[in-house]
Order: structure tokens, then C-alpha cells, then sequence
């Protein structure tokens, strides 16, 4: 939900001084004041929910537990009634593509806009810099709604652009044509929405993690006679690694949950383009019939999906940032 | 033409086009949001307009969408996003301190779970935060949303302060303190203005944050007048789905503040994000 807001949360590669002389100080109360609001906060608004949707994914909630009657215990009622529909495999399916799709394509156009941010002039990579904070910039919300915009049937750009060229090439009837009817184009544009939106932060931090980098080494390579190909595979690519597996897992994280761009393209009412998130969201507010359970075991699914994804690179994380 | 020349040609001409694709969709934005009707059902659309027009704008700002003025969702958003940064700038730096300054128990497991916690995707919790916030009778209130949004800022908003409070030289504070300072003063003039660079990074994370949030506040504001502006869009978008003029006006006065913002403080930010996470 941070959107842009995490970006650089887990850019690892510093080494925190930390409490480096701090032995000497006495332990006191001092330190756990400091932590006690935040951590109240976090503990109310963050760990008790993800107990509560981890009890309610085995419970049968609905509008009658709003005005707090018990909640009755169901066990695996719910994730198997989720599991053996097909529907649920449907949004699942929708979310893996989306994600691989995505995630690819984010990393490699990121990556080589950074790359050619660092190759440029100073006041050239400044200038393309700037317009690329523009497109970080911009809402989800917005973003959204401009390319449904850029795509939709009357006065849409795209389908007048598609119907400018030869016929043989493009086929005709573009101008016509309804992206958000069915789940492929709806995917095409909320896939070019979403990594419109998300290389800029891969640029920007592919870039500055090539400022690190020393400049003998580059040298020193093309001297040998290396191709740029061989410089980035065997300079680049090794020295950020760690930079790109943080960059590897916020985009898996922000794209398996896409839920703002989608919910505005194609939105509640267009069931066959669910994702899981969509799909979680719908069982418990989109109907006068809220099934909360149901959206919570499908928020599970979801969420043990993500955490199984990054689960070897938060390891990673913590052993970089020596936080322990 | 040498090797050269040609090379740094292609690679301008790379970077052209990167700023235009970037760049494109907000002016197109923008461009529609002055184009009288007639121009945006035009079958061949031109880049700006013929004819620039504010009736667009005026339809929206003068309340055309709900019959609610734009400015009342302003204030609603502006509201929730600055007592967003007030309040987990404020406690992310006590316990950025904290965590950067004491060795004390419990500090690893605190400092794992901030990131572990982040992983979850936020979008999951909404469900059971209803559910509380409805228990609480804050659902339908600009306060439980700012709480909300505290609860997810903070855990990004301290991991990243922790880097700046950890680089500011202990000698400082050590001097400070010789020559007399209590702690809190201490605190107040000689780190506070030293990480400020740092509170400026993570401020502007918490303030876009906020500021852009559309399905927690979707789910909990269900009156026009808290509605914030993202609600706005999307009812307007859902309700005249091709009435473009005015839901790209309503569009280009969202989205304004927040590149305005990004734009004025991207020296200091790209900067911070270099200083704070990518390398020391």
C-alpha cells in the first residue's frame, strides 16, 4: 500500500554503524521509551490484523459479527471451498502471469534506462531524470485512469494510432475496440500501466548504485578489451547484486497484490478479470452479502504466497543490513 | 561521423525518447483536461488544444462531481496527509534513536520485524481493519484513517531514519553533552537538524502515501463530505466513465501538488535515498 512510499526501505549494502560504543552505556528505560509509541502502533495496527485474518480465514464472518456476535468456527471450510472452485484458480493464474509479466518486465526496462541515466551527459542524464521522477510521481489512481484514457474507444489515442498503421500490420477497428472487456487486454494495459509507473524507481536506483561503483574497474575492462555486454555482466551485474535482489523482491511484492490500477480499469463489477487481491476484496465488501472468512483466506493464500517468494531474500536482507 | 559522435547520438536520442515515454500520459493528461469537448471526440486527436478551455476546471472545482466542492476533498486529503507525516515523522525518529544509538534487548527482534512486517501486503488487512475499526466506531472518520496510515508509514519511515541517525558522528552529541546539554536538548539541537535531510526523505514517503490511498479509505469513508480526493476520482470515474474533460481535470488537480512536491524536493531526496539505503 506504500506504493512508491517503500521504495528504498530495504536498499541494502550499508553497513549501519549502529550501537557501535553503545556498550558502555547502561541499559535504562531511555531506548524502550523511544520504541514504546511506534511500537503500540505497529503492534495494533499491523501484527493484530494479521492474527485476526489468519483466525477469521477459519471462521464463517459475516454482517452479523459487525454488530458482534460470536464468529462461528468453520476450520478448513472456507480454503476448501476456495481451493475446489475454479474461479479461485482463474484469479490465481491471472495474478502468477501478471506478476512474471510484470516483474520482468519492470527489472529490464528499469535497468537499462539506469544504465543509460549513467551513460549520458551530466545535464542530458539530469533532464531525462527529471521527466522520469514525473512518471514516479504520479498517483496509481491517476496513472489508472490516464491509461484508460489512452486506451478507451472514443477519442483514444492508442486505438487511433493502431488504425493509422497498414491494416496487414495492425488489423483495422482499433478505435472501436473495447480493451476492458476481457482479461487479456485488460492485463496488456494494466501490465504498460504498472511498469510505466514502476521503472523509474528501478532507474533511479540502479543509477545510484552505478555511482558506487569505481571507475577503474570499467576502465580497466576496456583496456582488456571487453565488450559493454561483458562489462555488465561480469562488473555491473555481481558489485549490485544486492541491489537487484532488493529491487527483485519490492517488485514481486507490489506486483502479486496490484489492487488500485486494477480495481479502476476494470473494477468490481468485471469478475473475470479478478486477481487475488480483487477477488479477497469482493468476497467481503463487494456484495451486500459480506463473506469476511472467505476474503480472509483468500488474503492468506496471498499473503503466504509473497512471503514464500521473498522469504530467501529477506533472510538475505537481514544478514546485509547486520541487523542481527 | 566518428564512433564518437554517433555514440553519443543514439544515446541522446535513447534518452529523448525515455523522457517522452515517461513524461507523455501526464501531458496528454493535462493537454485533455483544456481541450473543449468537441476536440477530445475528435477522431484524430492533436497533442495540445485548439482551442484551450477552463470549463473543465471550473465544472470540478465547483463541486460538478457529487455536488461536494473539490476543495472539501482537499482539505479531507490534505488533512489526513499531513497529520500522517506530523505523527509517524515524530515517532519514527524516537525510534530510529532508539534503535541507532542503545543496544538494548529485544533490539534485533524489533528491528526484524519492521521488515518482516512490510512484507505482508497491505491490502490483505483491510478486512479485519474494518471489522476493528467499525468495533471502535472510527469508521467512518478522518482520524482512523490517519491511524491506518501511521501504522503502515512507520515501519519504512524508521527502518530508513535509523541509517541517518546512525551517521550522525556520536562525538557531536558527546561535545554537546560536556559543555552542559541535557539529552533533550541535545536531542533538539544537535540531531534533530542533522538528520533533517532524512525526515525530508521520509516525510515525503508518508505524505504520498497518504495522499494517494485509495481502497482503505474507499472501504472505511463512506460519506462524500470525508471523502478524500482519490474516492473522488474513482466515484467520478466509475459514475461518467467517458466524460474525459472534466475526469482529466479532476485528475491533473490531484496529481499536480504531489510532482510539484517530488520535483522541488528531488535533489534533496535522491540524494537522501543514496545516503540513507544504498550505500554509507
Amino acid at each position: 500500500m506504500l506504493d512508491t512510499a517503500h521504495v528504498v526501505r530495504r536498499v541494502p549494502g550499508r553497513k549501519s554503524s549502529g550501537p557501535a560504543r553503545s556498550g558502555r552505556r547502561r541499559p535504562r528505560l531511555g531506548p524502550y521509551l523511544l520504541i514504546l509509541p511506534s511500537l503500540v502502533i505497529i503492534s495494533v495496527l499491523l501484527l493484530w490484523p494479521v492474527l485476526q485474518i489468519g483466525q477469521m480465514s477459519f471462521q464463517k464472518v459475516g454482517v452479523r459479527q459487525l454488530r458482534g456476535e460470536p464468529a462461528e468456527n468453520v476450520g478448513l471450510a472456507n480454503y476448501r471451498q476456495i481451493l475446489g472452485d475454479g474461479f479461485f484458480w482463474t484469479t490465481f493464474r491471472h495474478t502468477i502471469l501478471f506478476a512474471v509479466v510484470a516483474v520482468t518486465a519492470t527489472l529490464l526496462a528499469g535497468t537499462l534506462v539506469g544504465l543509460l541515466l549513467s551513460a549520458l551527459g551530466k545535464r542530458m542524464s539530469a533532464f531525462v531524470a527529471g521527466g522520469v521522477l514525473i512518471a514516479w510521481a504520479t498517483p496509481p489512481v491517476t496513472a489508472a485512469i490516464i491509461f484508460a484514457w489512452l486506451f478507451g474507444t472514443t477519442g483514444g489515442l492508442v486505438g487511433w494510432l493502431l488504425d493509422l498503421l497498414p491494416d496487414w500490420l495492425a488489423g483495422s477497428g482499433w478505435q472501436d475496440y473495447n480493451w476492458f472487456a476481457t482479461p487479456l487486454p485488460t492485463y496488456t494495459v494494466l501490465t504498460i500501466c504498472v511498469v510505466w509507473m514502476s521503472f523509474p524507481f528501478v532507474a533511479v536506483s540502479v543509477l545510484a548504485g552505478l555511482r558506487t561503483v569505481p571507475g577503474e574497474l570499467y576502465e580497466a575492462a576496456r583496456v582488456d578489451g571487453s565488450t559493454a555486454w561483458q562489462r555488465f555482466w561480469k562488473i555491473t551485474f555481481p558489485l549490485l547484486r544486492p541491489v537487484f535482489g532488493v529491487l527483485l523482491v519490492l517488485s514481486v511484492i507490489w506486483d502479486f497484490r496490484v489492487f488500485t490500477q486494477l480495481f479502476i480499469i476494470s473494477g468490481l463489477a468485471n469478475r473475470d478479470s479478478f486477481n487475488l487481491s480483487l477477488y479477497g476484496y469482493s468476497e467481503a465488501f463487494g456484495s451486500l452479502n459480506a463473506r469476511y472468512g472467505l476474503g480472509s483466506a483468500i488474503a492468506v493464500v496471498l499473503t503466504l504466497i509473497v512471503l514464500a517468494v521473498t522469504a530467501v531474500y529477506t533472510r538475505m536482507i537481514i544478514r546485509q543490513e547486520g541487523v542481527a | 561521423m566518428n564512433a564518437r559522435t554517433f555514440r553519443r547520438v543514439a544515446l541522446n536520442t535513447a534518452g529523448i525518447g525515455v523522457f517522452v515515454v515517461s513524461v507523455f500520459p501526464v501531458l496528454w493528461m493535462i493537454s485533455t483536461a483544456f481541450k473543449p469537448n468537441q476536440e477530445i471526440f475528435s477522431s484524430t486527436p492533436h497533442p495540445l488544444p485548439a482551442h484551450p478551455t477552463w470549463q473543465h476546471f471550473a465544472f470540478v472545482l465547483n463541486g460538478g462531481v457529487a455536488g461536494v466542492s473539490f476543495w472539501d476533498y482537499f482539505a479531507n486529503s490534505a488533512i489526513v496527509a499531513v497529520s500522517t507525516v506530523a505523527i509517524s515523522g515524530l515517532l519514527a525518529l524516537l525510534a530510529a534513536t532508539a534503535v541507532a544509538r542503545f543496544r538494548f534487548r529485544f533490539r534485533t527482534t524489533f528491528l526484524v520485524m519492521l521488515l518482516v512486517v512490510q512484507m505482508v501486503p497491505a491490502e490483505a488487512l483491510v478486512i479485519p481493519l474494518f471489522i476493528d475499526l467499525k468495533h471502535l466506531a472510527m469508521l467512518n472518520s478522518l482520524a482512523g484513517l490517519v491511524a491506518v496510515y501511521v501504522g503502515f508509514a512507520l515501519p519504512f519511515s524508521i527502518w530508513m531514519l535509523r541509517g541517518f541517525v546512525a551517521a550522525v558522528p556520536r562525538e557531536l552529541e558527546e561535545a554537546a553533552a560536556i559543555d552542559g546539554a541535557g539529552p533533550v536538548r541535545t536531542f533538539f539541537r544537535v540531531l534533530l537538524p542533522l538528520v533533517a535531510p532524512g525526515l525530508v526523505a521520509t516525510s515525503i514517503f508518508s505524505f504520498i502515501t497518504a495522499w494517494n490511498e485509495l481502497i482503505f479509505a474507499y472501504t472505511f469513508l463512506k460519506d462524500q463530505d470525508k471523502a478524500t480526493l482519490p474516492i473522488m476520482l474513482q466515484f467520478f470515474f466509475a459514475r461518467s466513465g467517458n466524460d474525459w474533460g472534466p475526469i482529466m481535470a479532476a485528475s491533473t488537480l490531484l496529481t499536480l501538488p504531489v510532482i510539484a512536491f517530488f520535483l522541488t524536493v528531488q535533489r534533496r531526496m535522491v540524494s537522501g535515498l543514496v545516503a540513507g539505503a544504498v550505500k554509507g
